[in-house]
């Protein structure tokens, strides 16, 4: 009788097991094995002919994390995406509100915010071309009301590549403060007013605080896309405009340089591994899966 | 008995309650794993029996041209499929290659001599038998010589069509006189401060970078003088562009008056009605495109492609579509109409009049400089 007690809590512990091993799977052999193939190739070299010479090597290592060149592109990448998060932070928190405090419409607005997901990325990126372009609708509309005479330069600098990413990303900001927000109950705030605070000190003193966890895991979301971003400033920026994932796509595909590509990757990926690590550490990671869910 | 009714019987072996979940989902599972392991060394099996090829090219007019011209008939006539693929550009499609099984891609239309001269570092050639492609006698000798430059023992690929990078300029705004003047050098005038653009890749900016400094770009002694150029490009410039098609934007939504630009896209601009001038300055950028056999595929039957393809009404059929000249010589073949007209035509058949790249000298010059230029380009 014990034995076979002890057979069905084997098997009852076997069974999560069972049922994830595809995804843990699907995460081994599409994540972690590849993840390992670029590891050991950050440590190779790339030689003079484009082959790659195999062996342990630190010099891209010592190259991705002493250089400045990478150093200030790493940086200025991490500046993008904080002003990005930032904006979708300040855009997004109120739009969500609305979202979360109306009565009714609330599916459709819904529905409306998930509306760009529906268009390619590359798409609605290039949309802003016909809009700030020379001859584009902005340009067209002033010029038209006599308020310019000649087109105005608005495309093409890092002001348009931190446009393109909050058109990007401002949904992902959206959808996890209004995640926060549903679970707030509004009988707080009325309980603050009856108690004598304002309708803007009801909001700071009790909704703001209680909603700050979906503001961070929107925030982080948002950090973390638009610190990956690589379309972005190809289709919006300069010439001197770029991210750090370009920098992983140039060394990889216009210098064949994989060694080197895989270490900057790395890095990029180590940088952004230890903001969430530190997400993590302090809010957990419980309310990004809800607003992602 | 196929798999599909292997299937079906098992099924219903399970609906019936003859086969319980766990088994039927364990057959399930290992007929799966066993198709995945089969799968790589299936092409063993069917070696001796081609039963398609695989194009890669770069889509639009060029593959419409092709399948009407070539591939039907090909298929036609030996009963091998083509599979027709795209690809957005040379250098992702090498690494595409690289790290796929040999045998995946078969032939592939690609840039110029250094391109070829990559895939022979790499390993990824064949020997082509050129006794099968009848219509290679049709093609510029010219052409051919920068191949046997890289391979002189035998070729990989067979020359498809040329054209030059020449400097393309809205005439609303730079009458032909100035641009005749000026040369490569409008592309550092600061006079066009913010009108001016630049493919962003580092043979081209290299190349015109040297023009501009009074160098030769096969032979460049003042690399600095060379860096300061490409950076005085890139401040005066509103953007780099990585396409054809956003090459064409730029210039026809007046975004920019100048640029240097494909041969090819300016004549589509000047067809579409731009009034879109196109010169070709003393060293003008001059390169060949090619049809690449890739190590691992069924040589024969891509002989055989190739000689469709190289065929007069294909090739001229392309080059319409392209607005690229295609290799073939003109003083052997009757070109048609079109074709004279296109920019960087040669009717001598001998290109001497192109300034084509060494691609020993530039690859050779590839690390270092593509590294640089992606610094220079940021501002350093």
């Amino acid at each position: 009788m014990k034995g076979r007690r002890m057979s069905v809590e084997a098997r009852e512990a076997r069974q999560p097991w069972i049922l994830l091993s595809p995804a843990l799977g699907a995460v081994l052999f599409l994540l972690i094995i590849p993840l390992m193939f670029i590891v050991v190739y950050s440590f190779w070299l790339r030689s003079a002919m484009g082959a790659d010479t195999v062996g342990f090597y630190l010099d891209n290592w010592q190259k991705a994390l002493s250089d400045r060149f990478y150093r200030e592109i790493l940086l200025n990448t991490l500046k993008i995406a904080a002003i990005t998060t930032v904006i979708c932070g300040l855009m997004g928190y109120p739009a969500a509100y609305f979202i979360a405090r109306s009565r009714g419409n609330k599916m459709t607005l819904l529905l409306l915010l998930m509306l760009p997901f529906w268009i390619s990325y590359i798409i609605r990126t290039m949309s802003w071309i016909n809009i700030l372009g020379t001859s584009g609708a902005l340009n067209t509309l002033l010029m038209t009301l006599g308020i310019i005479n000649e087109p105005m330069q608005m495309l093409y600098n890092e002001a348009t590549v931190i446009l393109g990413l909050v058109h990007f990303l401002l949904p992902f900001m959206v959808l996890n403060v209004y995640v926060s927000l549903e679970g707030i109950d509004t009988n707080l705030e009325d309980a603050a007013n009856s108690l004598g605070a304002t309708r803007w000190e009801a909001f700071t003193q009790v909704t703001l605080p209680l909603s700050l966890p979906g503001l961070a895991a929107g925030g982080l979301l948002c950090f973390v896309l638009g610190a990956g971003t690589y379309i972005t400033p190809v289709i919006l920026g300069g010439p001197t405009d770029a991210m750090f994932a370009n920098l992983v796509y140039e060394a990889i595909i216009t210098q064949l340089n994989w060694p080197l590509g895989s270490a900057l990757s790395l890095l990029l990926l180590a940088v952004l591994g230890v903001l969430v690590a530190i997400y993590n550490r302090y809010l957990g990671m419980a309310q990004l899966a809800k607003g992602l869910g | 008995m196929d798999n599909t009714k292997r299937y079906e019987r098992l099924l219903e072996r399970y609906r019936n309650g003859d086969l319980d979940r766990r088994n039927f989902l364990g057959l399930i599972g290992a007929a799966g794993l066993a198709y995945g392991v089969q799968t790589p060394f299936a092409k063993f099996a069917h070696a001796q029996e081609v039963q398609q090829v695989r194009f890669d090219g770069w889509g639009g007019v060029v593959s419409e041209a092709f399948r009407e011209h070539a591939f039907e008939p090909y298929t036609k006539a030996t009963g091998i499929e083509v599979v027709d693929g795209t690809f957005a550009g040379s250098d992702e499609y090498l690494a595409q290659v690289r790290s796929s099984q040999e045998g995946t891609y078969n032939i592939a239309h690609l840039s110029g001599v250094f391109d070829y001269a990559r895939y022979v570092n790499f390993g990824l050639t064949v020997k082509l038998n050129l006794d099968n492609i009848p219509n290679m006698s049709l093609v510029m000798d010219a052409l051919t010589n920068a191949f046997r430059g890289v391979t002189p023992d035998y070729l990989s690929a067979v020359p498809y069509d040329y054209g030059t990078t020449g400097l393309a300029y809205n005439r609303k705004y730079i009458s032909d006189e100035e641009m005749k003047e000026k040369g490569a050098s409008i592309l550092i005038d600061e006079a066009y401060k913010g009108k001016i653009g630049g493919w962003g890749e580092w043979r081209t900016r290299i190349w015109y970078g040297a023009l501009q400094t009074g160098q030769d770009p096969n032979n460049i002694e003042d690399m600095e003088a060379v860096w300061d150029a490409i950076r005085s490009h890139r401040d005066l410039a509103l953007k780099y562009w990585s396409s054809g098609a956003e090459l064409m934007s730029l210039l026809a939504e007046e975004e920019i008056y100048v640029t240097e630009g494909w041969s090819g896209r300016i004549a589509a601009l000047q067809q579409e009605g731009h009034d879109i001038g196109y010169y070709d300055a003393p060293g003008s950028f001059a390169w060949q495109e090619c049809l690449h056999v890739l190590k691992g595929s069924p040589v024969e039957a891509c002989e055989e492609l190739l000689n469709f393809m190289l065929a007069p009404e294909t090739s001229i059929a392309v080059a319409e579509g392209q607005n690229y000249p295609p290799a073939l010589d003109g003083t052997k073949v009757d070109l048609g109409d079109k074709i004279p007209t296109l920019p960087a035509y040669d009717p001598t058949g001998t290109l001497a009049s192109l300034t084509f790249a060494d691609p020993n000298y530039w690859n050779g010059n590839e690390a270092e400089w593509s590294e640089t230029f992606s610094r220079v380009q940021r501002g350093y």
